[in-house]
């Protein structure tokens, strides 16, 4: 087809960022309310210590098991806790290890799916087969075996949760990489005189970022049900932390006798938060995509 | 009457900056048994004109006004049942990239063969029959093995075939053939154009061709319409147009296609025409090859691409590396660039063999900065996530040792030496024109003041008016820079104009060297001749072949 080119004029300025990133929220309203219910969520793990009605922690035995009322939106546990403010400071704690653990497995699938897209070979060999051997087990049980193995403690959560995701990076990076191997740009980068691990980093690796940007947001709400999991089965988060995943199992137990709330407002929370980081991720493509910059 | 018969077209398309009118009242007819061609560059609706009349415009596209009517049927209204009817039919066409029309998994012969039976015009027993039938009719060898094979294990030309075959296979009235030889080589262009204007002859079909090439037009055609920006300019016969083109864009087209006798100054327009810079060529050989090959060590049989290849380019010199895709040339290129290891032979550059340093390590090599490449496609070779400026910047940074501050200075001097407004620095590829990226692709080439200059087909993917820019682009910074070229492409008529001298390829090897004006002339081997003679011709300027026809001129 013919192409038709319509360019207005203006050029890349330091507030044209800032410019796109409306652009892009503007254009697409689920976006929008995905950045709005992330807003949310970044604000209950930075204040929600400080804005929660009552102290989480402090269980009141007169007042166990109450359902939601004006005093207790969301009802308070069979300690009497405040299930409202357990669930508003269990965000920190989910978003850190979702977060967290997202980071790393970024790093180093980024790495390892660079070095062998770029390379190929033996790198790309053992790289991939070590990769291979991570997807062959179920992830969730590798997961449990790791912490298991490695101590019940959060930062192996952590760990953990990194372990499993690093294939689909790698595997994501190394396909991007690897169809830009060639591309004319890496040719002239290396006529330019950058060298190998400098046309990889700074010329071919940022072109992969639109597509992983979708990936990073997937992961982060499979993260937090990956920690909310482990912590459900009793691995991780030990009681009494305020955690979605403890909460929901403890208020499992309740559900029988007609005590709904211990075990719906966590796992509401829960849902929320896969659900807005599912949401994010075309928004988050678009906004690192320069070719949607004009 | 005509068969088919447009009526001030409009097309428009939705985009996210609102609406583009790609189609302005465009009125047009073909006759029954004539073909019509439509000539413009990149932009100026040809394609969206023949999507409107197959109703196969992409999403957003719709036809605003004007009338389609083929054979007194009305197009434009025609349920979408009856068109898919009409389309294979009664029109069909002949798409511009072979291997993307065709099923990348599906045996050749089968998707004639789907095509036959859709139109009813086979039955299960004697599809297959047909099919081969239909292979044969367009001149496809050994149709009977070839029907089973995929479309990867098929040459351009052979998948060119098969599309045809496939437009052909229901006995349409009207092909439509949208720019059916790009991509492809001279003597294949050759060979796909003469069968394709054979069959048109043979079974009395009407025809439009879609080009940007005004000599296939006008070799391969009746009557020409020259279209700009949607609307239609100037139409006419097509030795007519040539000959006495009345309007000023149909006279800039002409002016700038390259041809025989042409200067390279000849093909601006006469206003932007400067006196050509002396160039004094040097007597020391700058480059030196001598016996290079390279072999693929592949898993099969090993591949010879380059054999023993010796030429050499001197002081401010340009030569040519021409031939036919395969032929070794970027494989020769690479090496010379330091891209690719030869397998044996030398590259002497001043004195010094470069094949001794290993490509991985050339680019931090002193000498990297001495040999550039111009590429062939400007938007691949610029990085999407990299302004102009920074694509420019990056040769400064990497090897140029000049601070921030100079560097600044030193991409606005470039800028401004090829032309590219300085504005534009800021823009990201994807924001500029063809023109405007080769221009960045050429500035950030000689940003370092290399002595060597390779340019790989650099104006293969451009326009004929913006190809006439660059090219006079490039002799002029040959002239002031002192740089040699090496320029590798296929097309012999525009190597004339840049080249001091030319080196023709063949099978990885050499068929052929020397002066510009003599391999042009009088070339001595038989390959280069039909090289020569693949090249459609436009009818030369001057006095027109025919009597001055009456002239249908739109606006």
């Amino acid at each position: 087809m013919a192409d038709v080119s319509l360019h207005s004029g203006g050029g890349a300025g330091g507030s044209s960022a800032l410019r796109h990133v409306v652009y892009v929220l503007r254009s697409n309203p689920v976006t929008l309310f995905a950045f709005a219910m992330l807003a949310l969520l970044v604000f209950a793990a930075l204040f929600g210590p400080a804005v929660a009605p009552y102290d989480p922690y402090a269980s009141n035995a007169a007042r166990a098991l109450q359902p939601p009322s004006w005093d207790h939106w969301f009802g308070t546990d069979n300690l009497g806790r405040d299930v409202f403010s357990r669930v508003l400071v269990a965000t920190r704690l989910d978003m850190a290890i979702s977060v967290s653990a997202v980071a790393l497995s970024f790093l180093v699938g980024s790495v390892l799916g660079a070095a062998s897209g770029y390379w190929g070979g033996w790198t790309d060999r053992i790289a991939s087969r070590v990769l291979d051997t991570i997807m062959a087990f179920p992830l969730f049980v590798l997961a449990m075996g790791i912490v298991a193995a490695m101590g019940n403690t959060i930062e192996n959560v952590v760990y953990a949760t990194a372990i499993i995701n690093v294939p689909f990076y790698a595997r994501l990076v190394r396909a991007e990489v690897n169809i830009r191997r060639n591309a004319g740009f890496a040719l002239a980068a290396k006529l330019s005189g950058n060298a190998d691990w400098r046309v990889l980093a700074v010329h071919i690796f940022p072109n992969a970022l639109p597509p992983m940007m979708v990936q990073v947001s997937l992961n982060l709400g499979w993260a937090i049900l990956n920690a909310a999991g482990l912590s459900f089965i009793g691995l991780g988060v030990r009681p009494p932390t305020a955690e979605w995943g403890i909460m929901v199992a403890e208020g499992a137990n309740f559900i029988v006798s007609g005590e709904w709330w211990l075990a719906l407002f966590p796992g509401l929370a829960l849902m929320l938060a896969v659900f807005t980081f599912n949401l994010l991720g075309d928004g988050l493509r678009d906004m690192v995509d320069p070719r949607l910059r004009t | 009457m005509a068969l088919l018969d447009i009526k001030e077209l409009a097309v428009a398309f939705r985009t996210r900056r609102g609406t583009v009118e790609a189609v302005r009242g465009v009125s047009l007819e073909v006759a029954r048994g004539e073909t019509l061609a439509i000539v413009g560059e990149s932009g100026s609706g040809k394609s969206v004109t023949s999507y409107a009349l197959m109703r196969i415009l992409d999403a957003g596209g719709t036809i605003r006004a004007g009338e389609i009517t083929y054979g007194g049927m009305d197009l434009r209204r025609a349920a979408e049942r009856d068109m898919a009817d009409i389309r294979g039919r009664e029109i069909s066409m002949i798409f511009q990239n072979p291997r993307a029309a065709l099923n990348p998994i599906r045996k050749v012969g089968r998707q004639i063969e789907d095509v036959l039976l859709r139109h009813g015009r086979a039955t299960r027993q004697d599809a297959r029959a047909k099919a081969i039938q239909a292979m044969e009719a367009v001149r496809i060898r050994d149709a009977a093995s070839r029907y089973h094979a995929y479309p990867f294990e098929l040459s351009g030309g052979m998948c060119q075939r098969v599309v045809i075959a496939l437009a052909l296979a229901c006995d349409p009235k009207l092909l439509i053939a949208d720019e059916p030889t790009t991509g492809l080589d001279v003597t294949t262009q050759k060979a796909v154009m003469d069968l394709v204007s054979e069959l048109i002859r043979e079974r009395g079909l009407s025809a439009i061709l879609i080009t940007h090439d005004l000599g296939l037009a006008a070799a391969y055609s009746d009557r020409v319409a020259v279209m700009r920006d949607g609307e239609l300019v100037e139409q006419g016969p097509a030795a007519a147009i040539f000959a006495d083109p009345q309007h000023p864009y149909s006279r800039k087209l002409v002016a700038a296609t390259p041809r025989e006798g042409v200067g390279i100054r000849e093909l601006l327009p006469p206003e932007a025409r400067t006196p050509a810079p002396p160039v004094q060529i040097g007597g020391r050989a700058l480059l030196e090859v001598r016996r290079l090959t390279k072999t693929f060590e592949g898993e099969g049989a090993p591949v010879h691409a380059v054999k023993d290849v010796s030429f050499s380019i001197r002081e401010s010199e340009s030569v040519g590396l021409v031939g036919e895709s395969g032929c070794g040339k970027s494989t020769t290129s690479a090496m010379i660039m330091r891209l690719l290891d030869p397998t044996a032979g030398e590259i002497l550059f001043d004195g010094d063999d470069l094949a001794k340093t290993p490509s991985r390590r050339f680019a931090r090599d002193p000498r990297r900065a001495s040999l550039q490449l111009v590429f062939q496609d400007a938007t691949d070779s610029l990085n999407p996530r990299f302004t102009a400026r920074a694509s420019i910047a990056d040769p400064l940074a990497r090897l140029g040792g000049l601070d921030r501050a100079a560097r600044r200075r030193r991409v606005e001097e470039l800028a401004d030496l090829v032309g590219l407004p300085q504005p534009l620095l800021e823009r990201f590829p994807h924001q500029l024109s063809g023109g405007q990226k080769a221009r960045v692709g050429i500035a950030r080439a000689i940003a370092l003041e290399p002595k060597l200059l390779i340019l790989d087909e650099p104006t293969a993917a451009l326009d004929v008016s913006i190809q006439a820019v660059v090219l006079n682009l490039l002799a002029d910074l040959k002239a002031r820079l002192g740089m040699s070229y090496l320029f590798v492409s296929h097309d012999l008529q525009v190597v004339r104009l840049l080249c001091d001298r030319i080196v023709v390829m063949r099978g990885g090897e050499i068929v052929e060297q020397g002066p510009a004006e003599r391999i042009m002339t009088a070339p001595e081997s038989d390959y280069t001749r039909s090289l020569l003679d693949a090249v459609p011709k436009p009818p030369s300027g001057g006095a027109p072949t025919v009597p001055p026809p009456a002239r249908a001129i739109a606006r």
